[in-house]
């Protein structure tokens, strides 16, 4: 597998370390519930198809949301976490 | 051909001038150069090469390529024996030592080839239906005895100590065999400019032209090639990789290859055995050809039955007579142009046998036509063949039997990505469908198409396609005029005439076992395969898949299509793990990262331990000294007393710089660190989002803009990882940054009553208690060097970390070192450090392991109410901080001289050891030289409130019960006079 | 060579080390310095870096001038080769020491790429990779800063403590490259 470091260009999948899907990447308020921080910690779809989600690329740093496709195992899209933070 | 089995004028690929003497079976025999151990033993007239798997029939070579069934040979180097090695794949060199395989005492004589008297006994399923009674027969003595008579092979048992290599690779368009597809697209697409690599599994390149040798453009075979081959060798931009077999292909374009390297050479040297690529590729072509399968018929296992296509191959590539007089049974053209073939070369077809009505008759050979083969006859080797046709039977004399039952496109690669290929009733063969490999397209015969000259064009065409996909442009090719012949099939699989049939030849499945899993209802393609082990050998069903589902078929009276195929999954070919492995073997298992102190601590005997990647010294023993313990309580007591010495450089040190660094550290450590002031330190806690521990360490404020956090040594890289994810999800905008400066910074402990002095015997300008009050930092001068120091502790005393640049670092230890020497003290380990902090109570991740809470080791109060930090909301769940969690304690044996282990269960004095009655464990446990006794950390449920309770520690692993007292998890100084003095 | 006193990581490993068409050696440790803006301060470092005729490196990017050089480092930093930053620098980005946390190592010869092919999970081709341009991947599994001098002159820098296993992982390929390039 290969996956596109917006930074660095398409590397091997060695040169990555898996975190989980995108959810991490929007942080309940502290005081938003226990519901709401389940949903954030723990409850997860499991598509068949696509899903978008975290890759660190260790050797530059960058953290990477990455669009794939769980059957296929084509990735169509990434881009930089920070970026996200941008806008 | 007169008495020996060597053909004249025939064999481009040996040179018989360079005669090549080997041993099988410990046979001391001669071939030449340019001969695969097959050939080699053909020309030496050896025709049993082993013994089949189960009922240990005499087996001799089947087919001329990796594919192979039965020539499974063992090859011996020194002391290292590959089992399972394809004698049509293995070449032969000076010396080679090959040894025949699943046969005691030898191939002609084998002991247990009673198994194929009892062969009505032995049928699929026999194992699972008799070998079920009585339960406890299975460990004791089924398995036992299984083991030793199954198996394909053995190792050596000991290790490999052959070299192996794994490399990368790159390029546009990767061609998968080159063969006359793949030599086209190769030449095209080289001719364009692209980047090629040209792979093929065999030693030459040219495929089935090697064997069949057409004409081709006007020219013979091999002056076509060798034109072909001078231009491909002279474009800078392609590279042919011989002897490399593609084994697998992977997501995004990724492909393995496994290439022998240095296995045909007498003395490799260096070489390594076998290298295992990494191939990326934009685009491939898979022109691995086709695969002639045989015919089921009975009693077709014997030496001397092999696959119709291998007879040429064996006459024109090595020069050797597979047999002196052959029958060819097929039911394709193909066949007939074999058995054309091999009468031109002078091989007598004693007769041509097909199924198929309608052929012609009027040949140089006997035609049976409507005609099947029923029977053999010769144990050790072909003998006769029995024929029966409308006139009845005929047994004709013949040693060797060739047989075609149709060609199999070779387009495993193609369904590796869980693709399933398409049946194609014209040529009777699956095929495969485009776009099952994204960026892979088949063709020539792996597409289905077989005369040259359409494999010719379809390599080309395939070259084009590729190539305009990446924008490249081609340019129009010559295709050469080449054979051209149409291929007729008639359908047909298996002679119905009693007798076992085979079809897995390696497994010996026959067709009567796809029947009976048929009858019993193992009708899915699946399940008969995993119930007969059809396609489980090393061929992996190459030779036998479509066959037995053609079979299973028949038996369901499902068509083939319906019936579908079984999936073929990488690798190809068998690959060693240990070219998997390639580098993993004793230094390349992992990285190794040493201190600048470590040959100073070696050359002090100081056995080193690692510790993550790093290696630290575990102990600095002294002359008197004759067991770790001793060292270990001689350090510990020289810190408490005097002043010890250790190098702590392997903690992950991380500059935080800029305006908002504070406000990211208060979000990253429960505590609050924006309020630290400069020149301070502060002990913190990272949370994991779910609430628990995830690392401890100290922050130290160097100035209004820039921290210096400290990590553990294991979680270092997590822990830079976690910040990273934390600044770049949720403070992108924030005006800071972080590098890792662990590399940078040598830093050695100094701890002990002594220490001051012995620093201020090091230091430009001396510090005091004031000066440097505890948990305060400060920049400092060594002569030259600038450096800081960190007044902290993790052994209880008083304590100090100095840091200066990795570069003065080994000086500046055997310093220390000397210093600390000549103050009653010296250098500590691992060891001493580890009960200094257990004597302290400190923890390490033996206790933040990943399953506890702050609640649980006491710190809770350390998670700020004021503002929020990653963890937090999840710590405050109502689960995490019950009394009734397990919570750090101290324990103490009553009898001090006891020994608690960590590891160790802790239950109430009376209570069973089971998990049912369990209170909680030990995390970590030392000798105390200090307090004169065992000591241990661990979790007990509701532990804080249960000081004073003694309880039984249990270590089933060392069958030790031990009654300890349980205490508050601070054993030494508890009020921290030591370390604030 | 080094000041009295002070060790290079590759100190002891014996290098230079020959095999076959590749030459393996270890490279002196000047000053090196970690530049990292803040967010969206690339700009300003780059007018910051000017004195010394630099900007900050684009990703890959490698330049140089009058003896000091900077080059991509990682996700929005880069290392500053053998010049002191200037003073106005540490306004607009956090700038680390790290002249003594890499090994440098200098891997030359005709067979340089092919060695790397052994390690390094990256298109080597000139084309993917040309003289003058860095990439942060992997040598075998230890970290590497790649930085391609020319055709046949690659800089390999790991960290310090890794040095001795990163000469290891180069010598077994430069070893088995030497045997094939023998071979043929």
């Amino acid at each position: 597998m290969r996956i596109s470091c917006p930074c660095c260009g398409l590397r091997d999948r060695r040169e990555f370390t898996y975190l989980g899907h995108e959810t991490f990447l929007y942080r309940p308020a502290a005081d938003a519930g226990p519901e709401a921080w389940d949903d954030y910690l723990h409850n997860r779809d499991n598509p068949a198809g696509e899903t978008r989600d975290l890759w660190y690329h260790d050797p530059c740093g960058t953290w990477v949301l990455v669009t794939r496709d769980t059957v296929t195992h084509a990735v169509t899209a990434s881009r930089a976490v920070a970026e996200g933070q941008r806008a | 051909m007169t008495g020996g089995w060597r053909i004249p004028g025939r064999g481009a690929e040996i040179d018989r001038s360079r005669r090549r003497r080997f041993t099988f079976g410990g046979r001391v025999l001669e071939g030449f150069a340019g001969d695969t151990l097959a050939s080699a033993l053909m020309g030496a007239g050896v025709r049993v090469l082993g013994r089949s798997f189960k009922y240990h029939r005499p087996r001799g070579v089947m087919t001329a390529g990796s594919e192979e069934p039965n020539a499974l040979v063992a090859v011996l180097e020194g002391t290292q024996r590959t089992p399972n090695v394809r004698a049509t794949v293995q070449e032969v060199y000076k010396g080679l030592n090959a040894q025949p395989q699943n046969c005691w005492p030898g191939p002609h004589l084998d002991a247990l080839a009673i198994n194929d008297f009892l062969h009505p006994f032995l049928g699929a399923g026999f194992y699972y239906k008799t070998f079920m009674w009585p339960r406890r027969f299975w460990e004791r003595v089924y398995e036992p005895v299984i083991r030793r008579a199954a198996g394909l092979g053995s190792l050596s048992g000991r290790a490999d100590t052959g070299r192996y290599e794994k490399a990368y690779a790159f390029c546009d368009l990767l061609v998968i065999g080159a063969g006359p597809a793949g030599l086209m697209a190769a030449l095209r697409a080289g001719r364009a400019g692209a980047d090629v690599i040209l792979a093929e599994e065999d030693r030459a390149v040219g495929g089935r032209l090697l064997a069949d040798l057409p004409a081709i453009g006007g020219q013979d075979t091999h002056g076509w090639l060798a034109a072909l081959l001078a231009e491909l060798r002279a474009l800078p931009n392609v590279r042919i990789m011989t002897r490399t077999t593609v084994t697998g292909a992977h997501d995004g374009g990724t492909y393995g290859a496994i290439e022998r390297v240095g296995l045909h050479l007498a003395d490799p040297g260096d070489l390594p055995r076998e290298c295992f690529w990494r191939i990326v590729a934009r685009r491939t072509i898979l022109a691995a050809g086709a695969l002639e399968r045989p015919i089921a018929h009975p009693a077709n296992d014997r030496p001397g039955v092999m696959l119709a296509s291998a007879m040429p191959a064996y006459v024109n590539r090595w020069g050797v007579a597979p047999a002196r007089r052959v029958v060819i049974f097929g039911n394709n053209d193909s066949a007939l142009d074999t058995a054309r073939g091999l009468t031109a070369a002078g091989i007598e077809v004693a007769a041509y046998v097909d199924p198929r009505d309608g052929i012609s008759v009027t040949e140089e050979f006997p035609v049976y036509r409507a005609a099947q083969v029923v029977g053999t006859r010769g144990r050790l080797g072909l003998r006769e063949v029995a024929v029966r046709h409308a006139g009845g039977i005929s047994v004709v004399q013949a040693d060797g039997l060739g047989l075609s039952g149709g060609w199999n496109p070779t387009l495993h690669l193609s369904c590796h990505m869980n693709g399933r290929p398409e049946w194609n009733e014209t040529i009777a063969a699956f095929v495969p469908r485009p776009g099952m490999v994204p960026g892979l397209e088949a063709a020539g015969a792996a597409a289905g198409r077989f005369s040259t000259s359409d494999c010719l064009a379809d390599g080309a065409r395939a070259a084009a396609v590729a190539l305009a996909d990446l924008g490249i442009k081609v340019a129009d090719i010559d295709l050469p005029l080449a054979e051209d012949r149409p291929y007729g099939i008639a359908p047909f699989w298996a002679v119905d005439a009693g007798g076992r049939a085979w079809l897995d030849f390696a497994n010996d499945v026959t067709t009567k076992d796809v029947g009976q899993a048929a009858r019993e209802g193992f009708a899915s393609v699946e399940h008969m395969k995993r119930y007969t082990t059809q396609g489980m050998a090393p061929d992996q069903g190459k030779n036998s898949n479509v066959a037995a589902l053609a079979v299973l078929a028949d038996a369901t009276g499902q068509g083939i299509a319906a019936t579908g195929t079984t999936t073929f999954r990488p690798p190809y070919v068998p690959v060693s793990i240990a070219a998997l492995g390639a580098g993993g073997q004793g230094a390349g298992f992992a990285p190794q990262r040493l201190t600048v102190s470590d040959a100073t601590s070696r050359a002090m005997g100081a056995p080193m331990i690692e510790a993550g990647l790093w290696y630290r010294p575990s102990y600095f023993p002294r002359a008197e000294e004759t067991t770790w313990r001793q060292a270990c309580d001689r350090e510990v007591t020289m810190v408490r007393g005097a002043v010890g010495v250790c190098d702590v450089s392997t903690l992950g040190k991380i500059d935080v710089q800029g305006p908002d660094a504070g406000q990211f550290l208060d979000l990253l450590y429960t505590n609050t660190m924006s309020s630290l002031k400069p020149g301070r330190v502060r002990y913190g806690l990272m949370l994991r989002e779910d609430g628990h521990v995830m690392e401890d360490g100290t922050c130290a404020r160097l100035d209004a803009a820039r921290f210096l956090i400290t990590t553990t040594t294991a979680a270092a890289a997590q822990v830079m990882r976690h910040m990273d994810f934390v600044q770049q999800a949720f403070c992108a905008q924030q005006r800071f940054r972080f590098a890792s400066v662990t590399e940078h910074w040598a830093q050695f402990a100094i701890a002990g009553p002594r220490a001051r002095d012995l620093l201020n015997g090091v230091l430009d300008e001396p510090v005091t208690g004031e000066s440097l009050p505890f948990m305060g930092c400060q920049p400092v001068r060594v002569g030259a060097i600038a450096g800081r120091l960190f007044r902290i502790s993790f052994s209880g005393e008083a304590g100090y970390e100095i840091a200066v640049p990795a570069r003065h670092g080994a000086a500046l230890f055997a310093r220390l070192v000397r210093a600390a020497e000549a103050l009653g003290g010296g250098a500590y380990g691992l060891e001493a450090l580890n009960v200094l902090r257990i004597e302290k109570g400190f923890v390490t991740h033996a206790e933040i392991h990943g399953r506890v809470t702050a609640f649980d080791i006491g710190m809770q109060r350390m998670i700020s109410p004021a503002k929020d930090c990653i963890g937090k909301a999840a710590s405050q769940r109502p689960g995490l901080m019950e009394e009734t969690r397990e919570q750090l304690v101290g324990l103490r044996p009553v009898d001090p001289q006891d020994e608690i282990a960590a590891g160790a269960h802790l239950y109430a004095a009376d209570a069973p050891a089971s998990a049912a009655f369990g209170q909680g464990y030990v995390t970590s446990a030392c000798y105390s030289p200090t307090l004169q006794g065992w000591l241990g950390l661990g979790f007990l449920t509701n532990g804080r409130a249960r000081h004073g309770e003694v309880l039984r520690v249990h270590d089933g692993l060392r069958g030790r019960k031990v009654m300890a007292r349980v205490c508050d998890p601070v054993f030494h100084d508890p009020e921290g006079r030591a370390m604030r003095g | 060579m080094a000041e009295s006193g002070t060790t290079n990581p590759a100190d002891g490993l014996g290098l230079p080390l020959d095999h076959g068409a590749c030459r393996l050696s270890a490279l002196s440790c000047g000053p090196a310095w970690l530049v990292a803006p803040f967010p969206g301060q690339e700009g300003a470092c780059g007018a910051a870096l000017a004195p010394l005729g630099l900007d900050f490196p684009a990703p890959g990017q490698v330049l140089a001038e009058k003896g000091a050089r900077i080059v991509w480092a990682g996700r929005a930093q880069a290392l500053l080769f053998d010049a002191d930053p200037p003073g106005a620098l540490t306004r607009h980005a956090a700038v680390t020491d790290q002249a003594d946390g890499w090994a440098r190592l200098m891997l030359q010869g005709a067979d340089a790429q092919t060695v790397l092919a052994r390690l390094v999970p990256l298109d080597l081709h000139a084309g993917a990779f040309p003289p003058g341009r860095a990439a942060r991947t992997l040598l075998g599994h230890h970290p590497l800063l790649l930085i391609r001098d020319t055709e046949n002159a690659f800089e390999i820098m790991t960290y310090r403590s890794m040095a001795g296993s990163a000469v290891h992982e180069l010598q077994e390929a430069m070893r088995s490259v030497a045997a094939r390039a023998a071979l043929s």
